[in-house]
């Protein structure tokens, strides 16, 4: 057999191709680049768990399985792509409630507003003289912390009459919770209310009341836990098991806390001075602890969410003219900071924070803030274009 | 691929045919076979495909069987995880033709995919021949948008996977129920060819599916489009093909229809909705180098409602073009005329084209890959094939995109 030059060339570029074939494959981002994944240690058990939750964060619904009529998106996903924040893409409305004397819209389709529809249907629009706000998802990433806080350590944090001066007076959102949601050990009861803290208002209690009321009002569907048709209004038979939403919310608790990145860089750690100095940690508390979880992985542990779990007043800027629960129109819990700085990976590479996402830089954030952190906001806007640069480097390694 | 199921009787079905091919075969005697081979004269077009390849006759018997079958194996990762290695068998496909008289012919294409996950008949069409530039076919018949989808023979493909835009983007192999007209006349060295065929078609499910975006081939899911049109109104599907003997082909499609259920039992349920397709393919041997080159462009626009989600894109487009380069043609371990061939495929899909309302920002949901292969045809019905596959995929929200590589390798033969 006489071989060509090209076949020669030819067999070369295979032995290549195939000794090297490790090289070729894609490596893993870092762990700390992304939202996504579980805690480390979770058990066999709860990984599988785990699994079952991802897979249901991920599942489309279809007309078929349920998907409105009205909705605002098909997935968990749609709204918390890669687990992260949403986008205005996603953007959903609430209406109805002008205070703390409850929903007057409730029979008008209220609280939420679902602007899309199925074929063939119409979706809601909003009714005339309805107060309301538009809001984005907030990321789901290291909620089982947030959620194994004590409702001890959360009063401890507060400080609802400012006794001590400095302008910040944070306080829990006690708030009505619904008969399905397990109270946490040692929960505090107060005139029959306890201490809520998902959501933007902070009003829902906890995972599972947050999932639920998500499956039911953004995507139309129905479950043990709220088996009302947001269209119909009826009672209808789930459509999503109980096991699914167990799941899900399992899934939830057991993401990964967000890692930090360059977190010894000089201007990074100059920024973290800064952001001590300006008070922002007054609200964006920098470490809690856990108390007992049944997850073992969740118990007792120390994590930096950068988030006090309170409702604060952030000014008349911020101030939509509706709320949820107990809370005031001007007040909204403290957002956690943790995983900002990969925002963008989420939100298709641009910044929509705040609670609308109103603010396309971190910067517009800060300057939005007002009320309680209208002195940390002065102080920010005083600092000389360096320091200002070194806050910013620190957020983004958050 | 499903396309006509038999819940109750796949493995029966699966025996049967696998007993009267191999049977066909090993119990006959040469001297009562007589070996079709491909026409590789210069007159063919791409809608030839579905008779133009080899089968295995029983004299004086008017029915010819063949068919190929092709299997692989698939190493791959998406973001540096890899799910290990993995051998598929991808498809058995069995055809079977009868000259039934005179200017009447028959064929017939069923395919069991993965397995006996999937079984369909993606063909089974009479043939009436009134003149060669008009011929009747009606039964289950492949709608002609682009090349691959009637042309889609592994053995006649340099890469393990079909090209995206044949598979994520258009449904691959998309046949329906119908009937139309078809020809072709030739002057010189120019051949041009048409087709037009009338056929049951989409469904909601295109706009309606698991894979969250407007989605052609989820229509494949409805097993009943054999049975009844959902709507009513007809698919259109037409083809115009010119030929250079010593230029190549190009081809010109288009494919529409109503898509969705408007109206049940007199009652309105929607207004009627469009989904129609575009598509040119290509086909052209550089005669200086050999290089052979082939590719596909399709657009699809598709009326979503306005009050539906985005997700639901209403304008898509793909493309792909493989360049296959022979390297070495000769006698190889007694096998004659074997070729080693390089070859490189580039796909591109985007299956939501348009902006955000929310934002005017642009939306993703776009795939790109570039395989580079290499193949080996001991004779021209066998091939092997060891593919690298690169691939970029983005969500709809333009987040930094998905990697996966995979190294493939397979062989895809006619039998």
């Amino acid at each position: 057999m006489k071989f060509t030059f090209s076949t020669v060339l030819g067999l070369a570029v295979l032995l290549t191709l195939i000794t090297s074939c490790e090289d070729t494959m894609v490596s893993a981002p870092n762990e700390n680049e992304l939202l996504d994944g579980p805690i480390e240690g979770l058990s066999t058990a709860e990984q599988i768990q785990f699994l079952s939750g991802d897979e249901a964060f991920g599942d489309v619904f279809t007309i078929e399985k349920g998907l409105g009529p009205v909705f605002v998106a098909n997935q968990c996903a749609s709204c918390h792509a890669g687990d992260g924040r949403g986008t205005p893409f996603v953007r959903f409305t609430r209406f109805g409630q002008p205070d703390i004397n409850g929903n007057q819209f409730l029979d008008q389709g209220g609280p939420q507003l679902q602007h899309k529809a199925i074929p063939g249907y119409q979706p809601e629009k909003l009714p005339p003289g309805a107060t309301f706000t538009d809001l984005i998802a907030p990321p789901v990433t290291g909620l089982g912390f947030l959620d194994a806080v004590s409702d001890a350590d959360l009063i401890a944090l507060s400080d609802p009459d400012d006794s001590n001066n400095d302008g910040i007076s944070g306080r829990p959102h006690y708030n009505n919770i619904p008969d399905y949601v397990s109270l946490r050990p040692n929960s505090i009861v107060q005139g029959g209310k306890y201490i809520s803290r998902f959501g933007k208002k902070g009003a829902a209690y906890d995972l599972l009341h947050q999932t639920s009321g998500a499956y039911n009002q953004d995507m139309g569907i129905t479950s043990l836990f709220e088996p009302h048709d947001p269209y119909s209004g009826l009672e209808e038979d789930p459509e999503v098991s109980t096991q699914t939403v167990n799941d899900l919310v399992f899934y939830l608790k057991t993401l990964k806390a967000p890692l930090r990145r360059n977190e010894n860089d000089p201007d990074v750690l100059a920024g973290e001075q800064i952001f001590t100095q300006l008070q922002c940690v007054s609200c964006h508390t920098a470490t809690l602890t856990t108390g007992y979880s049944p997850i073992a992985v969740l118990s007792n542990k120390t994590f930096h969410p950068y988030t006090d779990l309170l409702l604060h007043d952030m000014g008349p800027a911020l101030n939509d003219d509706y709320t949820e629960g107990f809370a005031e129109t001007a007040e909204w819990k403290t957002p956690p900071l943790w995983g900002i700085g990969l925002s963008k990976d989420a939100q298709g590479g641009n910044y929509f924070l705040m609670h609308d996402g109103r603010a396309l830089s971190l910067e517009a954030a800060i300057i939005l803030h007002g009320g309680e952190a209208q002195q940390s906001k002065t102080n920010y806007t005083q600092l000389s274009n360096t320091e200002q640069q070194q806050l910013i480097v620190f957020l983004e390694s958050l | 691929m499903k396309i006509f199921t038999f819940p109750n009787h796949k493995s029966w079905l699966f025996g049967l045919l696998l007993t009267i091919v191999i049977g066909a075969v090993s119990s006959a005697q040469e001297d009562i076979i007589t070996k079709v081979e491909v026409d590789t004269s210069s007159s063919n077009l791409n809608m030839d495909a579905v008779y133009n390849r080899p089968f295995l006759a029983l004299k004086n018997t008017p029915v010819a069987l063949g068919g190929y079958l092709e299997a692989n194996s698939i190493y791959s990762s998406e973001d540096g995880v890899s799910e290990g290695l993995s051998f598929q068998a991808r498809r058995l496909t069995i055809f079977m033709s009868a000259t039934i008289s005179n200017r009447i012919k028959f064929l017939s294409e069923m395919e069991f995919e993965d397995g006996t996950k999937e079984i369909g008949i993606e063909f089974a069409a009479l043939d009436v021949a009134l003149h060669p530039a008009l011929n009747f076919r009606g039964g289950i018949i492949m709608n002609p948008i682009g090349a691959f989808n009637q042309n889609h023979d592994g053995p006649k493909w340099e890469f393990v996977e079909r090209p995206d835009v044949a598979v994520n983007l258009l449904p691959a192999t998309w046949s329906n129920a119908g009937f139309g007209i078809y020809g072709k006349t030739h002057k010189n060295n120019w051949i041009l060819g048409y087709e037009m065929y009338l056929t049951n078609g989409f469904d909601n499910n295109i706009i309606n599916n698991e894979d969250n975006k407007t989605f052609l081939p989820a229509a494949k899911n409805n097993d009943e489009r054999f049975e009844e049109s959902n709507n009513g109104k007809a698919l259109f599907t037409g083809k115009i093909a010119i030929k250079n003997r010593n230029l190549g082909e190009i081809g010109f499609s288009y494919m529409g229809g109503v898509y969705n259920k408007f109206e049940e039992d007199g009652l309105i349920l929607d207004q009627k909705r469009r989904v129609d397709v575009f598509a040119i393919d290509l086909k052209t041997t550089l005669k200086k180098t050999g290089t052979y080159i082939v590719g596909e462009v399709v657009f699809i626009k598709v009326d979503v409602p306005e009050t539906f989600t985005q997700q639901y894109g209403t304008k898509q487009f793909g493309a792909f073009v493989d360049v296959v380069q022979p390297i070495l043609k000769r006698n190889i371990l007694n096998w004659k005329n074997a070729t080693l061939n390089l070859a490189a495929r580039l796909d591109y899909v985007d299956w939501n084209i348009g902006t955000f309302n929310e934002t005017n920002t642009d939306i993703g949901d776009q795939l790109w890959a570039i395989t580079p292969a290499i193949s080996f045809r001991p004779s021209s019905q066998t091939v092997f094939r060891l593919n690298y596959r690169y691939q970029l995929q983005k969500d709809i929200l333009n987040n930094p995109a998905a990697k996966t590589t995979a190294w493939l390798f397979g062989f895809s033969t006619y039998f």
